[in-house]
């Protein structure tokens, strides 16, 4: 894995450059080849196959940013990809945040909370733990290898019941900590920082800087922390995903919903519609669900460099 | 460590002692050693959701795999206006919270202001509708397919950028034609990455629980408190309050999944040797 910072691409890169040129040269000898000759060459039909599938997956998100901009009347008497005579985007985006009290606003905080604590947290353990299991020896290191991989497996929600029982006898349900201390543990994360720190981190410069007398905090810090950084980045991002849509264990663990996340709050107003005297607002929901996926979009699309070196390295060792 | 074994070892556990009792309202607990598993493995109820998972996984995960395998080959071929375009908007849907996406779905099948109900109006037909108990299964495999495909496809597409390119040059210089290279050079390199996301898809699937719960409330009547396994032990430990029963049929459903995922990891590992 080289290629993640701008400066490691530059170097990446140098030692490529005099092939090219050698190649230059051969071109006028006897054996001509090429540079990948038809490789680069642009495809229409493949582009317009292609574009079906971006319609699949890009549709249902032009849908809800519509239909964000129509009121609860609009969304039944207008087409569906198409706007309504009104535009009430900033109207629906008032009424999520004042709606019930300005509920919306409380859940977007526990969101927050959770995501920080809960991904935060999980990042953390998976970067020391992966790393510590990546570059040190100890006895019984195949025993926590195959546990790990075993803990991938182990379907999240077959868990989730139990742990209820057993955080509800400890009197944690219904509070931020019944979501927070599930979330500590991503077994994908550390899984992915453990391949990815193997790489990243040469035992040779771990050596140099031990004979050189620095303590292994002082090389955890100042030379493995940077060259993990595209590692860590992934695996925040994605444990920020599991935590930021993480419905089942919220949905068994709490029961205030003062304590609910976004993903449950929604529910919770979609649900109203079926409910006896409840008020329907799905135009609410439907701007609610825009907002709560924003956040996200973004976080993907700014760090994209990151992440996708990142789930490189684990896909390939993989 | 001890929030690992607080979170993984010991809910495991609990859930084993669970599964051993058995609490009536007279007689309070008792110890009925394997009689929950052998309820659980003659429940009818069980094996329907066994069963509808098993249909899910052998008609949906093939599908979305191979939508994956095919746009990673795309865009990995270089032939593509605006690669890069497409490989993150088709992996988009992968930030969208599975509740989010089942509400989205849910609402655009619905006739009321869905989009099944704007075609059936402006073409003057009825189409069937996709909440209906026929249809719910192959609605629920087009959500998760959406949400997945492109994760799938950057886990194809990052195995397919290790290969080194100097391969298909050597290739073309034999005279292999482009589908050539990809049979005998990029399938095979896929092989492992493939494996993975074929595990974790199985995985998936058996643990299928949001799209249903969600979907419930636009089409009660197609999705029963038994739909799959997952809500099925749900169904039991929060409307039932059978905790034990509840624990045993998410340990027989977990077993299972580990036992199909470690054979699916076998058979490849040996495929690959």
């Amino acid at each position: 894995m080289t290629a993640t910072t701008s400066s490691a691409t530059a170097t990446a890169r140098e030692p490529r450059a005099p092939r090219r040129g050698a190649r230059g040269r051969a071109a006028a000898g006897p054996l001509v080849i090429r540079r990948r000759p038809r490789r680069n060459r642009r495809s229409v039909t493949l582009t317009v196959l292609t574009t079906v599938m971006l319609v699949y997956t890009l549709l249902p998100l032009a849908w809800l940013v519509i239909n964000a901009t129509k009121t609860q009347e609009g969304l039944f008497r207008s087409f569906g990809l198409w706007f309504d005579g009104d535009f009430a985007l900033f109207d629906n985006i008032a009424g999520t945040f004042t709606y019930g009290g300005g509920i919306f606003t409380r859940w977007l905080l526990n969101t927050l909370l959770y995501v920080v604590v809960g991904a935060g947290g999980a990042t953390l353990l998976a970067t020391i733990a992966g790393y510590g299991l990546a570059k040190f020896d100890f006895p019984g290191k195949k025993a926590v290898f195959a546990v790990v991989i075993g803990a991938v497996a182990v379907p999240g929600t077959a868990l989730a019941v139990p742990t209820f029982l057993m955080f509800s006898n400890m009197s944690l349900t219904n509070t931020p900590w019944a979501i927070i201390i599930p979330s500590l543990i991503s077994p994908f994360g550390l899984y992915l920082m453990w391949t990815f720190a193997s790489d990243a981190v040469p035992d040779e410069i771990l050596e140099s800087a031990r004979v050189d007398g620095a303590r292994e905090f002082q090389t955890f810090f100042r030379i493995s922390l940077p060259l993990l950084a595209p590692g860590i980045v992934t695996v925040l991002l994605f444990t920020v995903v599991a935590t930021w849509n993480n419905y089942f264990l919220p949905l068994i663990m709490l029961k205030d919903p003062d304590w609910y996340p976004l993903t449950l709050g929604l529910n919770s107003w979609n649900a109203q519609a079926t409910t006896a005297g409840g008020e329907v607002i799905f135009n609410l929901v439907i701007t609610g669900s825009l907002l709560t996926i924003v956040p996200l979009i973004a976080a993907f699309l700014l760090l994209q460099r990151y992440w996708q070196s990142g789930l490189a390295a684990g896909s390939v060792k993989g | 460590m001890a929030v690992f074994a607080l979170v993984f070892l010991a809910p495991i556990a609990y859930s084993v002692y669970l599964s051993l009792f058995r609490t009536q309202l007279i007689g309070g607990t008792t110890f009925v050693g394997a009689d929950n598993y052998v309820k659980a493995l003659g429940d009818p109820q069980f094996w329907s959701a066994f069963g509808r998972v098993a249909l899910f996984l052998v008609v949906q995960v093939p599908i979305m795999l191979f939508l994956a395998l095919l746009v990673a080959l795309a865009i990995d071929s270089g032939r593509l206006y605006g690669a890069s375009f497409f490989r993150i908007s088709v992996f988009l849907p992968y930030a969208v919270p599975a509740v989010v996406a089942a509400l989205m779905w849910g609402f655009m099948y619905g006739t009321r202001f869905g989009l099944i109900g704007n075609l059936n109006d402006l073409l003057g037909v009825s189409l069937p509708d996709p909440l209906s108990s026929d249809l719910i299964l192959a609605s629920i495999g087009n959500i998760v397919t959406w949400e997945f495909v492109g994760y799938n496809m950057l886990i194809l597409y990052s195995a397919l950028r290790v290969v080194n390119p100097s391969l298909y040059e050597a290739a073309e210089m034999d005279g292999a034609g482009q589908l050539r290279i990809v049979w005998a050079i990029k399938l095979p390199a896929l092989r492992g990455a493939l494996l993975i996301a074929t595990i974790f898809s199985i995985i998936g699937s058996f643990q299928l629980f949001n799209e249903p719960a969600i979907l419930r409330d636009l089409a009660p009547n197609a999705i029963t408190t038994y739909f799959t396994p997952n809500y099925y032990a749900y169904s039991l430990s929060f409307r039932g309050q059978q905790f034990n029963y509840s624990a045993t049929v998410a340990i027989v459903m977990g077993v299972i999944t580990m036992v199909i995922a470690y054979v699916v990891q076998l058979r490849g590992m040996r495929k690959g040797a």
